[in-house]
């Protein structure tokens, strides 16, 4: 076939829901609402994956770290270009259908980057979070505005940077800003009017449970963003959502108690955003310990007995097993070195270690403070039944207090956190003379039935890049190195690599068009894709 | 044809100005144009010719235009333009200026860019600084434009005033949308918010955009103005199949139309056995086919079309 044709793009419910019956598309953030990053396509495989071949380049016209994953939807592919255009792309040429451009306010002020992670799409519409906290929607074959919702107030730090999530007939955001004291929430519009349907505030307000966990007048500005997509399950009819951390992040004197539901995961009724259950990861977090993983819902065997689970690696150091019909804490086990807690208590609740708080003179805490992973896809393989993990290994930050007093669109986190690895704001590829017990990267293969790893694959420099791994057996990550790699999902064993030129801080996903399977990556400034060699 | 080369001159009492107007000549990258002995023949250059050596020049960098316009800064006063640099000044002032002042220039009180209506009386020169650094204090922002492109936007603003309608200007809105929607047929081509066909251009916001007059020509004469974004091409590709539609894209391998079904279309050309534009509209004109009333309650409509 000479043109890469287009059906009628109405990406219904029910598609979304079936979205794994159809590999040839890539239908939202994470592929499915289970979040696996896992493609049932299985053309690239162990053996020929040594023969792919870049196929275009696409070079954003932006200087910002490229996060996003694109989407593809019959023969359409959609990704950003920092910080808020939409650009339609021919999946196969990688040329230009049309490109949206939105101009987001100047009174925007992102923490780590004017960043979009991408799109989400419902009928013929497709829906963008901008960083001045605006929802527009945008017409899917002509890239025409079709509304702008203003979601929150730009001026005091609140964002939108992760890719929306589409359920039914609502697109759900929440709001990034957990530096600036914001007061995070998570948000349902109408699809078709951009209407808001319901909010739920990740910090409960006077009156409602978990309001007591906050001292004072701190639940006004104590932070709890979000900025990774969540995930849904049809059959419990609930959204789960990573929620960041509590501010200010490195000094809790002022906000007394637990800090519901910061560093927590929480699940919503998808109809109405009430909460059904949360589970709380880091209680008090003083260690900018993020929950803004993606959710991953997998169907195990659980000591002999099929569960409906959540698995999650969080920035604390630890790998998590719930159960997500009612948050029940099932396994909790460290994946990286972590000197906080000890372990848990029959409730899931962490035990901390004594003094291991940030101090006027410094504590040095594992992992530090970007975590022991972080807002990087991990990755869920039915096929293997491992889960795979973008980790920072050997990692640790020095925590050091000060006061922090509250200005609106001020930064408020009461100092910063000092690591001889920085984060990832600067985007470029550094140059790297660690040690290996100075931090390293690496992706883990974790066994969820018992929080055992079965394999590492280590990295010199640290990593910001997602895993998608394939029903072949195939599994692509990338790192700060600028490398594009692929491994045997089953051992470790790397098996092809590609020189990007900068470093990986995306997810990768994997689509077909007329037969022939693609795997694409955001690296440095731009998309890369590569196919088999024909 | 002067050679091309590095640093040109131009000695006007060599050659004549006659002959200078028939000039092309290229500089290369780093290159510089001096003009000398010109005198008062300086001020008789039009910026078409200027812009003739320029567009010679294919390789030319900003750096080699940049003292070219800086050569030439004493000829903005003397407004003269081509009907292409108006044309040129028209998208300027659509793509920077309509988003405050409307199609018209007449949007913000007391002001009426097209009839020379300001605040305060502006010399030409001063029009094309405000155009260039905005006004401080005021909503009037700097914009990134060079002396001769803030100078075309000028020219054009002055043959706003000069151009009517030729059909009434008192039109309904609500009768107009009846006829868009009803017996004009419009929406099978068009499209306004989510209703009608993505095939011909989207008028969601065409009145922010496009003047009354424009938008009148293009109902009654639509082969007059078509926008470089809304040109039709048609391709046939090797297997026999003939495909129309509004192209997006067209590169030296591939091509990228939204068809008459509304669908995203890329196509290698290799696929194809040959490819062409079709130059005419395929809008029909409306005139005789709607009264002079439908009109104006047509045009009407689309002028209240200001997009979200």
């Amino acid at each position: 076939m000479a043109a890469a044709a287009s059906l009628p793009a109405q990406v219904t419910f029910d598609r979304m829901l079936n979205a794994g019956k159809e590999p040839q598309n890539w239908l939202t953030y994470s592929g499915t609402y289970l979040s696996q990053r896992h493609s049932p396509l299985v053309q690239i495989t162990p053996q020929n994956v040594k023969n792919l071949e870049q196929q275009w380049v696409f070079q954003a016209r932006s200087l910002e770290k490229f996060e996003a994953t694109p989407l593809v939807v019959d023969g359409i592919m959609y990704t950003v270009q920092a910080p808020n255009d939409i650009v339609a792309l021919d999946p196969v040429s990688g040329r230009v259908f049309w490109t949206y451009s939105y101009s987001p306010s100047p009174l925007s002020r992102p923490c780590c980057g004017r960043v979009n992670r991408g799109v989400a799409i419902a009928g013929e519409t497709l829906f963008m979070g901008t960083i001045d906290a605006h929802l527009v929607a945008v017409d899917a074959k002509t890239g025409r505005p079709l509304w702008n919702t203003v979601v929150a107030k730009p001026q005091a730090g609140y964002a939108i940077t992760h890719a929306p999530l589409v359920i039914k007939d609502k697109v759900i955001v929440g709001v990034a800003g957990g530096e600036y004291g914001i007061r995070g929430f998570i948000s349902a519009y109408d699809v078709k009017t951009g209407k808001e349907a319901w909010r739920f505030n990740t910090i409960p307000g006077p009156g409602e449970p978990g309001h007591e966990t906050w001292k004072g007048d701190s639940w006004k500005t104590g932070g709890a963003s979000v900025w990774v997509t969540g995930s849904y399950d049809a059959d419990l009819n609930l959204t789960y959502w990573g929620i960041g951390n509590a501010g200010p992040d490195y000094n809790g004197d002022i906000r007394e108690g637990d800090n519901l539901y910061s560093s927590s995961v929480v699940a919503l009724d998808a109809d109405t955003g009430k909460i059904k259950w949360h589970y709380q990861f880091s209680p008090h977090d003083e260690f900018d310990y993020d929950a803004v993983q993606v959710p991953v819902l997998a169907d195990i065997i659980w000591q002999g007995v099929p569960r409906r689970v959540m698995l999650w690696a969080n920035r604390n150091g630890f790998f998590y097993v719930l159960d997500r019909a009612t948050g029940q804490f099932l396994l909790g086990k460290p994946f990286v070195e972590v000197n906080w807690a000890t372990g848990f208590d029959e409730k899931g609740r962490p035990m901390r270690v004594t003094g291991k708080v940030p101090t006027a003179a410094g504590t040095v805490i594992f992992p530090g403070n970007q975590g022991g992973t972080n807002w990087y896809s991990p990755s869920f393989s039915p096929h293997t039944g491992l889960f795979y993990i973008p980790t920072w290994a050997n990692y640790s930050s020095v925590y050091i207090k000060a006061e922090a007093d509250y200005e609106e669109g001020r930064r408020f986190v009461g100092t910063s956190p000092r690591s001889l690895i920085g984060g990832a704001n600067g985007g470029a590829t550094k140059i790297n003379t660690r040690k290996d017990d100075e931090g390293y990267g690496a992706v883990r293969a974790i066994d969820p039935a018992t929080g055992e790893r079965k394999w590492e694959f280590k990295m010199n420099d640290v990593t910001d890049a997602g895993i998608l791994t394939t029903a072949s057996d195939v599994l692509f990550s990338g790192g700060r190195e600028g490398y594009f790699y692929a491994l045997d999902a089953r051992n470790g064993e790397l098996l092809w690599r590609a020189n990007v030129g900068g470093g990986v801080a995306s997810g990768p996903m994997s689509y077909a068009i007329n037969g022939r399977q693609y795997v694409a990556i955001s690296a440095g400034n731009s998309l890369f894709v590569y196919a088999l060699r024909e | 044809m002067v050679a091309p080369g590095p640093n040109r001159e131009i000695d006007c009492s060599q050659i004549g100005l006659s002959a200078i107007r028939t000039q092309s000549l290229t500089l290369s990258a780093r290159g510089k144009l001096t003009l000398r002995r010109c005198g008062d023949m300086i001020s008789s250059f039009t910026m078409g010719t200027l812009r003739r050596f320029t567009q010679a020049g294919a390789g030319m960098s900003r750096f080699s235009l940049l003292l070219l316009f800086c050569a030439s800064i004493t000829l903005q006063a003397q407004h003269s333009y081509t009907p292409a640099d108006i044309a040129e000044g028209g998208r300027l002032f659509r793509a920077n200026c309509v988003l405050c002042h409307g199609p018209e220039g007449d949007q913000i009180p007391g002001i009426d860019l097209g009839h020379g209506k300001f605040r305060q009386t502006y010399s030409e020169q001063a029009l094309i600084k405000i155009i260039e650094n905005g006004i401080p204090g005021t909503a009037m922002p700097p914009h990134n434009l060079q002396d001769f492109q803030a100078g075309t936007i000028v020219a054009y603003l002055r043959t706003v005033a000069t151009t009517g309608r030729t059909v009434s200007g008192n039109g309904n809105v609500a009768r107009g949308k009846a006829v868009f929607l009803g017996k004009g047929g419009c929406i099978a081509c068009h499209r306004v918010g989510t209703t009608g066909s993505r095939a011909g251009p989207d008028l969601s916001d065409v009145g922010s955009q496009r003047r009354a007059v424009e938008i009148e020509q293009s109902v009654l004469d639509p082969d007059v103005e078509i926008l470089p974004q809304n040109r039709s091409f048609r391709v046939t590709t090797k297997s026999g199949e003939t495909i129309s539609g509004r192209l997006l894209n067209i590169d030296t391998f591939t091509v990228q139309l939204l068809d008459s079904k509304e669908r995203l279309l890329a196509f290698p050309k290799e696929s194809l056995q040959e490819w062409a534009f079709i130059d005419q509209s395929p809008m029909p004109s409306y005139r005789n086919k709607l009264s002079s009333q439908e009109l104006a309650d047509l045009i009407a409509y689309l002028v209240s079309l200001k997009g979200i």
